[in-house]
């Protein structure tokens, strides 16, 4: 339903930040940042993927209920990874053994 | 001998005769019906294991099968039961059925895609049968690993592929729900018109879109490490086996409210209609069922306890297990205000309705007890959960199920089943019931591990009791597919609405046509609007 | 209005109302689809947090053996494929029938390098004994349990993700021979529309993937 249909050179200059994205994280891992490492490689994963969902795949001009879907599904993303770590991340922590 | 309609009048039954008109179908209410039959057959085949397990278990030694052969029985009795008979039932046959009607289009979204979803379902079943005759599964429904991956010398990679295959069929229903409900309602039909079933399943479908993947990918996993040895779950290689269970669970969880929303959604049909007023509190209960469906997805380490989660872990999905409770007492508390002042009648489904609220609110309850750590520790894996969740697997969804079957049967098939007979085997069905199961939570209680075969001498009274329950239950079970296939033929001709009910399904024919209605209709009524229908032919047999 | 008795077209099927509703009807039915597959990698996603914050010292190296400069590449040819395919879209569209082909075979083609590199870099850790199973060892390692771990995870996240690829291929060669035949037209392309959505996402894991598996810690300089 996109009436509005980007240009050519939108397209070609999102790709050329995508490129760009890439060669920054390439390079950014050669860098000693510690425990910010893969901050940043994350970081950087979530402009380029933002960047190919807003261009790429029109969510920019989409229905509020394409963004609330989109929206949604990293939620729930969020919701399996940090909840289990619940369990990972505290182990040990109350001193009993086994827990 | 009636015909069924008359000759003259197309409805979806008669358009069209031969087998290939309805295994190439496109027709949502025919697809309903070819769910109706497959998820019969896997219920009888889940209810033979479970006569098997308690004639087993009527004595303290047991002796009728060995413990190998009782390890597979609970087995594939639990996923015949629960991936092959209960996640589809109400979705699958009455979702598909009705939820295009009541919104007032033609069909779901995807047609072709309904279609698929049932061929999914039945190859799926087809592995899952083919386990159970080659040999079976002996690692219980839940497949906890290293005994899956490792140690299990029965068919687990057969049943796994069941159950990945029949996983599809539940996503793309609830894909084609949650486009239908957002873009196929009827002009005037705005979300808070909508009846509380399409409301229900709308939740559920959310449910299985979000949850099922992740069982796919655990089953993925689990034949990776079990064929490949790849160590993902294996701790000599440094995996966790806890990993599989989170994994697992993530989606069994959730699963129980696919398998339970639905069976709310009906309920508040029933409840409705045979009170002949408005739910009380639509909205509340509208968004119940959403909050439930969200909640749901939060819990799931509640099943965890006794593992090596961490006790902070522990702490929260313990917390998390008591707000999930909130939204369903909601819904309990509404039912129950809908009755207030209404005029009630006594037909079957209302009776099923009423055998939900009672059983399902003893079952939710003694899931506030298993939610609490401490008392968990006492009972997890005893008989009291496994009382637990029958009381809301079978007291609460099949008796739904039950009861919607009978609401809609006139709907579906133009004939009325004989009400006697149905109330009876309601009757008979609700005590059979208490009896197989209310022992089955003093047993827990005491200590009676569930999955094992012998038990100890004191406990056998009760379990006695629990298999006089189940024959007595079986009965109850038998006695509707007669007389359903018996009203067939023989059964008073139903008119449009026999129940004088509201919902766009009974402004059409008896069966409906086979574009459900003639003419799209225009929606300018709220949801339960007694003013709208007159009392036409309300029949209670 | 008696709907039913309307006929058929690809356009506008019996059980919608109009053109409009059928094709939101489909996009919103591929963006639920595709949440479904956010959730099937996310387990994968899931195992990868989990073991990689439990053995972080192993996994960099693991992830060192990996060719960065290869995987840096092949990334950018998969861009390339997303950027190829949005134009394809945008050629069906305006109803440009040549372009929309010639994108479309320059998608695919883009695709096919991308697996034939992954092909070449699976087939280099398998020289390398670097595949889990009987025959696996890591040099450089005391813990080769872990090691094993990462190349479980690498082996099923990149794999799921090239299988994803190939079924994403498979729908461009079916859309390739419709466009071919002109089935699409600026009133009708869905089906670019979508398999566009599919591909952007198999894109969108890889992007991903590739930090995750490939840039481990890589100034540890291995």
């Amino acid at each position: 339903m996109t009436e509005h249909i980007d240009s050519t050179k939108t397209y070609v200059l999102v790709f050329v930040a995508l490129v760009s994205l890439t060669v920054l994280t390439t390079a950014v891992a050669f860098v000693n940042l510690g425990d910010f490492s893969v901050v940043a490689a994350l970081a950087i994963a979530v402009c380029k993927m933002l960047l190919v969902a807003l261009f790429f795949m029109h969510v920019r001009h989409s229905t509020q209920l394409t963004k609330l879907v989109l929206a949604g599904a990293m939620v729930w993303l969020g919701i399996l990874i940090l909840l289990t770590l619940t369990d990972f991340a505290t182990r040990g922590l109350a001193g009993v053994p086994g827990r | 001998m009636t015909p069924a309609v008359d000759v003259e009048r197309e409805t979806y039954l008669n358009a069209g005769h031969d087998l290939k008109s309805w295994l190439l179908t496109k027709d949502h209410k025919r697809i309903g019906l070819l769910y109706l039959f497959t998820i019969t057959l896997f219920f009888f085949l889940g209810g033979a294991m479970a006569t098997m397990i308690r004639l087993e278990l009527m004595t303290p030694q047991g002796g009728l099968v060995s413990s190998e052969t009782y390890n597979k029985l609970f087995t594939m009795h639990g996923v015949a039961m629960i991936f092959f008979f209960l996640i589809p039932s109400i979705p699958a046959v009455l979702g598909n059925f009705f939820l295009p009607m009541m919104i007032g289009a033609r069909d779901l979204a995807f047609p072709r895609l309904n279609l698929i979803s049932w061929y999914l379902l039945v190859i799926g079943g087809l592995f899952a049968i083919f386990a159970m005759l080659a040999g079976g599964v002996d690692t219980g429904w839940t497949f906890y690993t290293p005994y899956s991956t490792t140690y299990s010398n029965s068919w687990v990679i057969a049943t796994a592929l069941g159950i990945f295959v029949a996983g599809f069929s539940s996503i793309l229903t609830g894909l084609n729900f949650i486009v239908t409900v957002h873009r196929m309602r009827a002009p005037g039909m705005t979300w808070f018109r909508l009846p509380l079933f399409v409301w229900a399943h709308y939740a559920t479908a959310l449910i299985q879109v979000l949850g099922t993947p992740v069982l796919a990918v655990t089953i993925v996993l689990l034949l990776c490490e079990r064929l490949l040895h790849i160590g993902i779950f294996d701790p000599k290689l440094g995996g966790d086996p806890v990993l599989f269970q989170h994994m697992f669970w993530f989606y069994s969880h959730p699963a129980v409210y696919i398998m339970v929303l639905p069976a709310m959604g009906v309920i508040s049909e029933l409840v409705s209609t045979f009170s002949r007023k408005p739910i009380f509190g639509y909205k509340i209960v509208a968004f119940s069922s959403v909050a439930i469906a969200v909640l749901g997805f939060l819990v799931w380490g509640h099943h965890l306890f006794v593992s090596t989660q961490s006790v902070y872990a522990g702490m929260v999905f313990s917390f998390l297990s008591y707000c999930v409770a909130i939204p369903s007492a909601i819904k309990v508390f509404n039912w129950t205000a809908t009755l207030y002042k209404g005029s009630i009648s006594y037909a079957t489904p209302m009776l099923y309705a009423f055998g939900f609220v009672g059983l399902f609110t003893i079952g939710g309850l003694t899931g506030l007890f298993v939610a609490c750590l401490g008392i968990d520790v006492h009972v997890t894996d005893t008989y009291f959960v496994v009382a637990h969740f029958h009381y809301i697997m079978v007291g609460g969804a099949i008796m739904a199920y039950l009861g919607g079957l009978h609401y809609w049967w006139p709907k579906m098939t133009g004939r009325m089943y004989p009400e006697m007979w149905a109330r009876l085997s309601a009757g008979i069905i609700f005590l059979g019931f208490n009896l197989t199961f209310f022992p089955q939570f003093i047993l827990g209680y005491l200590g009676m591990p569930r999955r094992y075969h012998v038990y100890p001498p004191e406990f056998q009274v009760l379990n006695v009791m629990s298999t006089a329950g189940a024959s007595v239950l079986a009965v109850g079970y038998l006695m509707p597919m007669i007389y359903f296939i018996w009203s067939l033929r023989y059964g008073k001709v139903a008119p449009d609405n026999p129940w004088g009910a509201t919902g766009l399904e009974w402004k059409t024919a008896s069966p409906p046509p086979l574009h459900n209605f003639d003419e799209t209709p225009v929606v300018t009524h709220a949801a339960y609007d007694y003013s709208t229908v007159t009392g036409e032919g309300i029949d209670f047999g | 209005m008696a709907s039913h008795t309307r006929t058929e077209t690809l356009a506008l099927r019996e059980q919608f109302d109009t053109e409009a509703q059928q094709k939101d009807a489909s996009t919103l039915g591929m963006w639920i689809f595709l949440i479904t597959e956010i959730m099937f990698f996310g387990g994968l996603f899931l195992a990868y947090t989990v073991y990689r914050r439990w053995y972080a010292d192993i996994f960099a190296v693991t992830s060192s053996s990996l060719n960065v400069y290869i995987g840096a590449a092949n990334t950018l040819v998969l861009l390339s494929s997303s950027l190829t395919m949005v134009l394809a879209v945008r050629a069906a569209q305006l109803g440009k029938r040549k372009a929309l082909v010639v994108f479309l075979i320059l998608t695919l083609l883009l695709g096919g390098v991308f697996l034939g590199v992954k092909a070449y870099e699976w087939n280099q850790k398998y020289v390398e004994h670097h595949i889990p199973g009987p025959d696996f060892h890591f040099e450089g390692v005391a813990q080769q349990g872990p090691a094993q771990l990462f190349f479980s995870l690498y082996f099923a996240m990149t794999g799921l993700h090239a299988l994803h690829m190939v079924i994403g291929a498979g729908l461009l060669i079916v859309l390739i021979a419709l466009a071919a035949k002109g089935r699409f037209s600026a009133s009708y392309m869905t089906p670019v529309d979508v398999v566009g959505l599919y591909w952007h996402f198999v894109d969108i894991v890889w992007i991903f993937l590739f930090p995750l598996l490939y840039l481990i810690d890589r100034h540890l300089g291995r």
